[in-house]
């Protein structure tokens, strides 16, 4: 079984509501014990994504594959090994802190301590708190929590840090480095290219359900780039004028942001100096200039046109 | 797997969350308590029996068995849906038929107490036992798979203020239409008949029968029986998890 070497397997899945498809063609894998991210704009099919893993979704066409079983038909035995963290909700408000991390112990046959798990994601002076009396925050790391106790080898977190404060996201960064640490492998949907920055040793760029990009975020951010210069000034330059200045192909000019240009050539000398002659001549003021290593944050705007109109 | 303890903590939740809702232990006990004091006091049922305890002790059972399997668990279950709390258990090992047993075990721990309390009071008020007890226990466990289909069907289907809003609507109507606090014969001829098709009267009548041994109810039975096999063909085909 090739499949099962991998933690998380998706291959070509497509999966439509109505005429909207929310993911097409989309292939990867997760290896065992990796933390990998999923990014990408609201409606790019994230959440879809982890839902068809979760066994929540059935892909139209392709499959998917979790510890080398299908979420659907397995899911008895999966349910056993995965943890899952909704986007929201999946709480009873009516129940106490301690209530509902009693009750996730008796569904699992070997449970972690839930006295343990209160301390880690520090709800510990909250335990007989009503949870619809908790913040947002503390019912993500409740979640997180119930996610945790049946110590899942596999574990889904949906947008785990929305709505924390930034002393919790803190503590449930720490979280997840520990489950790495530990060979849990764990897939997590994120808005915060800080969070994938620094949690994920791979990420994956969705954009309107396909899949734009996949690599370790030093991979995403150091691509081509010595082949790279970018400069901002004020927006809708004339790129045809600048193209012919620098003496390269329009098509190697780009505004991918209002104001923001990227240039696709080396910042030699020579550029660097046509490029300062014609901005005197066309009268307009520079405001930065850089070339090496983008942010991830700019390698995702660039690559799902995030900010743009549509 | 599911297992026996996982099953087991969910009724524990089941019956926590039950016990801690007020309002629904109001609908499931003082309602049907409310109405055997009141009308058998007051005399404002005049019926053809010779106390009106007689009649209103097996119509009260009946209203209590459909206050908890229709109204408490319907709503509870349409909120459980809305808060993402069915979809969340969907992915432990508790299975969706491990999460059925638990809540069957509440609504029949429930029941047990609103009889146990409803025929202590209808004995302080007069009320003998004429017919047969377990017969009576055997059509209101038949009631309770009717009226908890009808509560899942809603909680199931309808956003959760919809479900609160229908579920308290057809207790309402039912307690009209069910032969439950008046007989139905006080219904115009047309409204009867219809009425007894329904499940509310087709059970208060038969439970009734049973108490008071006069004679086998086999057209209520009928009608009984048939909404116990339909509804819950219907609920299991049109049940949506999440809202």
């Amino acid at each position: 079984m090739s499949l099962s070497q991998n933690a998380i397997e998706v291959i070509d899945a497509t999966k439509s509501y109505g005429s909207l498809r929310a993911t097409e063609n989309l292939s990867f894998s997760v290896n065992k014990g990796e933390v990998f991210g999923i990014l990408g704009p609201n409606g790019a099919g994230k959440t879809t994504t982890v839902e068809m893993l979760e066994g929540y979704r059935f892909p139209d066409s392709g499959q998917v594959r979790v510890l080398g079983l299908d979420p659907k038909k397995d899911a008895a035995t999966l349910h056993e090994r995965v943890g899952v963290m909704l986007q929201e909700g999946g709480l009873s408000p009516g129940l106490k802190v301690a209530e509902a991390l009693r009750l996730y112990r008796g569904l699992y046959s070997s449970p972690d301590d839930p006295e343990r798990l209160l301390r880690l994601v520090e709800l510990q002076d909250s335990s007989r708190t009503l949870i619809r009396r908790l913040s947002g925050g503390q019912r993500q790391r409740l979640s997180l929590a119930l996610a945790l106790i049946g110590r899942p080898e596999v574990i889904f977190l949906d947008e785990p840090t929305a709505g924390m404060d930034p002393r919790a996201r803190l503590v449930t960064w720490e979280i997840i480095r520990q489950l790495r640490t530990d060979g849990v492998t764990v897939l997590l949907t994120t808005h915060g290219m800080d969070e994938a920055e620094s949690l994920c040793d791979r990420v994956a760029i969705l954009d309107r359900g396909a899949l734009v990009a996949i690599g370790s975020p030093r991979d995403l951010t150091t691509r081509a780039d010595a082949q790279e210069t970018r400069f901002t000034a004020q927006s809708e330059l004339d790129l045809v004028s600048l193209a012919i200045a620098l003496g390269i192909e329009r098509v190697s000019l780009t505004e991918y942001q209002p104001g923001q240009y990227s240039v696709a050539a080396e910042p030699t000398p020579d550029l660097i100096a046509r490029l300062a002659i014609w901005l005197r001549e066309q009268n307009v003021r520079l405001g930065t200039l850089e070339a090496g290593q983008r942010s991830l944050e700019e390698v995702f705007l660039r690559l799902t046109g995030e900010g743009e109109d549509r | 797997m599911t297992t026996r303890r996982a099953v087991m903590a969910q009724t524990r939740v089941e019956l926590i969350l039950t016990l801690r809702r007020g309002e629904s232990l109001l609908v499931s006990f003082l309602i049907p308590l409310g109405i055997l004091v009141f009308f058998s006091k007051v005399g404002a049922v005049n019926t053809s029996l010779k106390d009106p305890v007689e009649f209103l002790v097996p119509g009260v059972l009946s209203l209590a068995v459909m206050s908890t399997a229709m109204v408490s668990l319907g709503i509870a279950t349409g909120y459980e849906r809305r808060y993402g709390v069915l979809k969340r258990l969907g992915s432990t090992p508790l299975s969706r038929g491990g999460l059925l047993v638990a809540k069957t075990i509440n609504v029949v721990v429930i029941e047990v107490m609103q009889i146990v309390v409803i025929v202590a009071t209808g004995v302080a008020l007069g009320w003998e036992l004429t017919g047969q007890f377990v017969a009576a226990l055997g059509l209101l466990l038949l009631g309770t798979v009717v009226f908890a289909s009808i509560g899942m069907l809603l909680a199931g289907t309808l956003r959760a203020e919809a479900t609160l809003a229908v579920a308290n609507g057809l207790f309402l109507l039912f307690l009209f239409l069910g032969g439950m606090a008046y007989p139905l014969d006080r219904l115009p001829d047309a409204l009867a008949s219809f009425a007894r098709l329904l499940p509310p009267a087709a059970l208060s009548e038969s439970v009734r029968a049973a108490l008071e041994g006069s004679g086998f109810p086999w057209s209520e039975l009928v009608v009984l029986a048939l909404w116990a096999v339909v509804m819950p063909f219907i609920v299991v085909r049109k049940f949506r998890w999440e809202e």
